[in-house]
């Protein structure tokens, strides 16, 4: 895990200390600098993105899907229900992201459970931001005003098609914003799978950072890269959060 | 045999133990640094001057968007041997959540001073204060005190983040947790006690948050 030391300048300086030798290797360390462009960085770690996408899409659909699951169960009428789906929220919310995913990785081995670390990031990172996401799906439910649920009452509707028809489709809405702060927050939680042996966009970076030591360059591309991927996150969830409230008669008036 | 409590005791929980101030220290250095750095981005974000704000916008935004651990490795890597100065992986690390994480608090301190009635800010002008006096003896002191709950939700949120400095080599509760599994061959009480330590902590903790909460309120007139 630990990469290399920084290469302080007084470090690299000090790095071949006999005299008399200004080591060729030094010229060779200098040339390569040269010739190792930020254009070169930014087409290593692009090369790495589709991980990192497919990573952030896999955990993104399973954390909705948990998100749903669980913020209906908090507000069942069965006592036994709310309970798990509350175990659920704290555990995962409780317990740090990063030893949750060690915990899949080393422990789940143990038991005779091999997963390719691949999947361990999308389980680990998607039951995280689920319990995350169903506090989401919870808050936008009770925030449907009450005079819906009574209105689908006196219509005669059952439960399960008033949520259906009618509550769902208005707290979805409410709840795009926040789960478009949720994905972000994914997509930076992803880089934490390059601890996990996984060659996303940040393992690569530090994998060429112990190569070049040009650190400042390589993990600058890869952020801007990260960037891009928010930006692209937020676009998505604008769009959708606007699909979303056409025939609500509100675009742009909740949420 | 899954379970093993004579492992616990003897070789797992020990060097835990040894290191559990490191993780403590690097959140509360850390929520340190993010609490008046967030605050000063707070203040300059509503700078008048756009030259100023616009740039501190953009900073916020940058860093809550990117991931922290890169941010990490830039600081540790980057930023701090850029600076002629050899850095210890702590002192990175404590930096680079400090700064992660004051792009959250500034958010919250901006909550808390735009909640201030606009007619104090009337009155302060009305007595003449000038804009440092007004903000810190008439805005501020009523700011502050009703986002605290929040901000202690991101010094949670910071303790649960103290993992990612493993990283870089801080011998922190889960890399010594790793070396211990890395020698023993096994993991599951290393990680098991660390993931139970990390809920115990902050469940304490919210709870905590939540009473603060309560009091809070309960002091506030009206």
């Amino acid at each position: 895990m630990v990469g290399a030391r920084p290469a302080s300048r007084a470090g690299r300086r000090t790095m071949h200390p006999r005299p008399g030798a200004p080591s060729g290797r030094e010229r060779t360390i200098e040339r390569m600098r040269e010739d190792v462009s930020l254009l070169v960085f930014a087409r290593e770690l692009l090369l790495a993105a589709p991980v990192t996408i497919e990573i952030t899409l896999g955990a993104a659909v399973l954390a909705f899907a948990m998100s749903i699951l669980f913020g209906l169960a908090r507000l069942s009428p069965i006592w036994l229900v709310r309970a798990l789906a509350r175990i659920y929220v704290e555990f995962f919310r409780g317990s740090s992201a990063l030893v949750q995913l060690f915990w899949l990785f080393y422990v789940l081995p143990h038991f005779g459970i091999l997963l390719e670390p691949i999947t361990v990031g999308i389980v680990g990172l998607g039951l995280n931001a689920g319990a995350y996401g169903a506090e989401i799906v919870r808050g936008a439910i009770i925030a449907v005003d009450r005079g819906q649920y009574e209105a689908a009452t006196a219509l005669n509707f059952s439960r399960s098609r008033t949520m259906l028809r009618i509550i769902l489709p208005q707290a979805l809405v409410a709840m795009m914003p926040p789960f478009g702060n949720l994905f972000i927050e994914l997509l930076k939680g992803t880089a934490l799978v390059s601890l996990i042996t996984i060659t996303d966009i940040t393992f690569r970076a530090a994998q060429l950072n112990v190569f070049t030591l040009q650190s400042m360059e390589i993990f600058s591309v890869a952020i801007n890269v990260y960037l891009v991927l928010a930006l692209a996150i937020i676009f998505f969830m604008r769009s959708m959060e606007r699909r979303l409230g056409r025939g609500l008669g509100r675009v742009g008036g909740m949420s | 045999m899954i379970w093993d409590w004579e492992f616990v005791w003897a070789e797992a929980l020990p060097p835990l133990l040894k290191v559990v101030h490191i993780t403590v220290l690097a959140t509360l250095y850390g929520f340190a640094i993010a609490a008046l750095l967030g605050l000063l981005l707070a203040l300059l974000r509503r700078a008048p001057v756009r030259v100023v704000s616009w740039p501190v916008v953009g900073f916020i935004e940058y860093v809550r968007s990117t991931p922290l651990l890169i941010q990490i490795y830039i600081v540790y890597f980057g930023l701090l041997p850029a600076l002629d100065l050899d850095p210890t992986p702590f002192f990175a690390g404590v930096l680079a959540l400090g700064i992660h994480f004051s792009t959250y608090t500034s958010e919250v301190y901006r909550a808390g001073i735009e909640s201030v009635p606009r007619g104090q800010w009337e009155a302060a002008t009305a007595l003449n204060f000038r804009l440092t006096q007004k903000m810190v003896r008439i805005i501020l002191p009523q700011a502050i005190p009703p986002v605290i709950p929040a901000l202690g939700n991101y010094l949670v949120a910071m303790f649960k983040e103290t993992p990612l400095l493993a990283a870089i080599g801080v011998l922190e509760l889960l890399l010594t947790a790793k070396n211990t599994g890395s020698y023993t061959f096994r993991y599951i009480e290393p990680f098991t006690i660390v993931g139970v330590f990390f809920l115990i902590m902050s469940i304490v903790a919210s709870l905590g948050i939540l009473r603060l909460e309560d009091w809070l309120k309960r002091r506030r007139p009206g």
